[in-house]
């Protein structure tokens, strides 16, 4: 028996030694030249968000300065299917704030007529999830050229490179370089971004001039301000329990390592006439 | 149970009397895990594994219950679900990501396990009913993980689901029924989910089941020990309780430490952002990898690119079915490891040839994680080729040459004589009483 295992050792051994040598003479005949889209592409910005760290919580003020740039820009494409209205209040909303904004939010909620059962809208309440742009995936898709917008609720999460990626690429539009290939320029419709991965986007860029926001507590509605409150507003939306989760893990952290000091302690002293 | 000397159960008071008479569970667990289970004295703290293994799966389980009282396995509803789980349920957020990383630390304390056992000759006689168990056991998490990974109905579930099971189709004439089969369907489905989630809920069971098995097993030789001498007499061993339960304790509160701080700050680090976009079958993600425990069989399975051929005149066997063999084998192989590997001594700590080559499998199977996980490019495709071929060979090739033409060190008389000479040579002073220590100290190395 242990001569047909080593047998099927040798033969998984030669087939990949041969793998090998074809993906070699492959390798070394082909060229190799850098992908446009990788000699293009940008890295996230380094920037940082109050929800950063150990230590990071969420700034509220800013929060609603987000919540404002969403409303006002963000939403007329995007929907936010997870975020109900009644969490506004961990942005330091009271209650009947929250349930003002849900009222007075500019897109109302799918609901029934009572008397005739056809479609409907009608107010947000506290109990609804932000109402969505579109009524389905083709309404979207007919009304933003073919690109259907992504719900936003999990943005910062579902993106390699988290916040700053989004950040980075809502500020990141630019104009055309003059070296790109011509394969690798915007077709209509499409904006460049070179934070986006194949460079165009179909999203025409959403912040467009200082002051396109008024913010309510008299902060300076800069482009870089903007992008960076509504970011951090998408962090909340992503993980609105992140400062709950990091405050726990102090508190779990620091009794764990109390306790194996102890659980230590009582191990060598169990051990103590023991030699091992 | 398992020596001579093992202590036996004597109830301390009318209670446990009364239960023990009637269900002798009390002196199960007394001789179990408790102070009637003798332990080769000189264990060091990679032994402390099978125990944490074995918490995992408690801490699995545990969330797990809890997980499926909030989920729904509804294609339409699972993605949502989860999301209220980590809003709306009290500490939801804290069971699913103790879940999803308590996967993750399952696999790690699993693989420093086995290493340990490939090191230390744990799968050699008489211990190989216990080294097939855990194989077993292995598949089984492999198996339990993959579906948990179905669940949330992400990018990642669905086309990591719809991978995996593609494997199926590589096989001749069958595997495309068979593949349709395991989905109940086309593509992962409605019916795929539901019946991973039945099945991703009945297999901790099965595993739970198993590793009584793995630890009864244990029980008859007792444990191997890092020496790999056997134990000789009750000088060689100490009670399971309270010496292991106390080391056991100490490492139980490390491995907590370090569990709780990927789940408190750094949740999402083993995950993959794909898996927070809902499953779109209509879109497929730039790059499908596997979880990361996963991602050395997936280096080993893409690493077959050339297909078996007569002379180049007609294909005997697919490169993509090459793979799917090579990847299933290379986890069969380690079945017929206790067999393969002949040499009578078990420690890695005498066997000079056969610890180098150790040596370079623990970075081997690093390399093929490492490959797993980049895109199936040149030059990660050639480096993975190179080292799935040294995975086969160190198995089937080289472990029975060296078990062959090694000249082993000599080997301690005994556990007790092994322990004394470290001490000896560490310079300590106090030497047992009545072992007849006379050595002079000596200055540390």
């Amino acid at each position: 028996m242990k001569i047909i295992l080593n047998l099927i050792g040798a033969f998984f051994v030669a087939i990949l030694v041969w793998s090998f040598g074809a993906g070699a003479v492959e390798y070394l005949t082909s060229s190799h030249e850098e992908s446009v889209e990788h000699k293009f592409h940008e890295e996230p910005l380094d920037v940082s968000f109050p929800s950063d760290g150990a230590l990071g919580t969420f700034d509220k003020a800013q929060l609603q300065r987000g919540l404002k740039v969403f409303r006002e820009v963000c939403a007329a494409c995007h929907s936010l299917n997870q975020v109900a209205f009644r969490s506004l209040t961990d942005l330091g909303y009271s209650e009947d704030q929250a349930k003002t904004i849900a009222a007075e939010w500019p897109i109302e909620t799918p609901s029934i007529n009572p008397e005739t059962g056809e479609a409907a809208t009608r107010p947000s309440l506290p109990i609804d999830h932000f109402p969505a742009p579109y009524p389905n995936v083709v309404a979207a898709r007919a009304a933003n050229n073919n690109a259907v917008p992504p719900d936003l609720s999990l943005i910062t999460k579902a993106r390699e490179g988290g916040a700053p990626y989004v950040y980075s690429l809502l500020i990141g539009y630019r104009p055309v370089p003059a070296d790109l290939p011509e394969a690798n320029r915007p077709s209509t419709g499409l904006y460049y971004n070179p934070w986006f991965a194949n460079l165009n986007l179909a999203m025409p860029a959403p912040l467009t001039s200082a002051g396109q926001v008024t913010y309510d507590d008299g902060t300076e509605a800069s482009l870089p301000q903007m992008a960076k409150d509504v970011t951090a507003f998408l962090i909340w939306t992503a993980e609105p329990t992140l400062p709950a989760r990091k405050q726990t893990g102090w508190a779990v952290i620091l009794f764990l390592i109390l306790a194996t000091g102890l659980g230590y302690m009582a191990y060598r002293n169990v051990w103590i006439d023991q030699k091992h | 149970m398992s020596f001579p000397w093992a202590k036996h159960y004597e109830p301390k008071n009318p209670a446990m009397r009364w239960i023990d008479e009637r269900l002798p569970l009390p002196r199960l667990v007394y001789s179990a895990v408790g102070a009637g289970y003798p332990v080769p004295r000189n264990l060091n703290y990679f032994w402390n594994f099978g125990v944490l293994a074995g918490v995992a799966l408690v801490v699995q389980i545990i969330t797990g219950v809890i997980l499926a009282m909030h989920y729904t396995a509804n294609i339409d509803t699972a993605f949502n679900s989860v999301e209220a789980i980590m809003r709306d349920v009290n500490s939801g957020w804290l069971m699913r990501y103790a879940h999803a990383n308590g996967a993750s630390f399952f696999f790690i304390v699993v693989y420093i396990h086995i290493f340990r056992g490939l090191f230390y000759g744990s799968y050699k006689a008489p211990r190989e009913m216990i080294w097939l168990l855990g194989l077993v056991i292995f598949l089984l998490m492999m198996a339990t993980a993959f579906m948990g990974y179905v669940l949330p109905w992400g990018q990642m579930s669905f086309w990591g689901a719809q991978v995996i099971t593609g494997f199926f189709s590589a096989i001749p004439v069958v595997g495309e029924p068979i593949r349709q089969w395991l989905l109940g369907g086309f593509v992962p489905d409605q019916a795929t989910l539901n019946r991973f989630f039945s099945l991703h809920y009945l297999l901790p069971f099965v595993i739970a089941g198993t590793i009584i098995l793995h630890i009864w097993a244990l029980h008859i030789p007792g444990s191997n020990n890092p020496t790999g001498v056997s134990v000789k007499g009750p000088q060689d061993t100490v009670p399971f309780h309270p010496y292991y339960t106390a080391k056991d304790g100490f490492g139980l509160g490390v491995f907590l430490i370090l569990f709780s701080f990927m789940v408190f700050f750094l949740p999402n680090a083993l995950g993959h952002a794909d898996n927070y976009i809902a499953a779109n079958p209509l879109s497929t993600p730039a790059h499908i990898v596997p979880e990361w425990y996963f991602w050395p069989f997936y280096a080993i399975l893409r690493a077959f690119t050339v297909d078996l051929s007569f002379f180049g005149l007609f294909t005997i066997v697919e490169a993509k079915l090459l793979g799917v063999i090579a990847m299933f084998a290379s986890i069969l192989i380690l079945f017929f490891l206790p067999w393969l590997d002949n040499s009578p001594v078990r420690s890695g700590n005498y066997r000079p040839k056969f610890k180098i080559a150790f040596i370079i499998l623990v970075l081997d199977v690093l390399v093929l994680g490492f490959c797993g996980q980049m895109p199936a490019e040149e030059p990660w495709v050639m480096l993975s080729q190179l080292a799935a071929a040294y995975y086969f060979a160190h198995f089937l090739i080289v472990l029975p040459l060296i078990s062959h033409f090694e000249k082993p060190l000599p080997l301690p008389g005994s556990i007790t004589e092994a322990v004394l000479n470290k001490h000896r040579i560490k310079g300590e002073r106090d030497a047992l009483p009545g072992m007849g220590s006379a050595t002079q100290p000596q200055p540390a190395e």
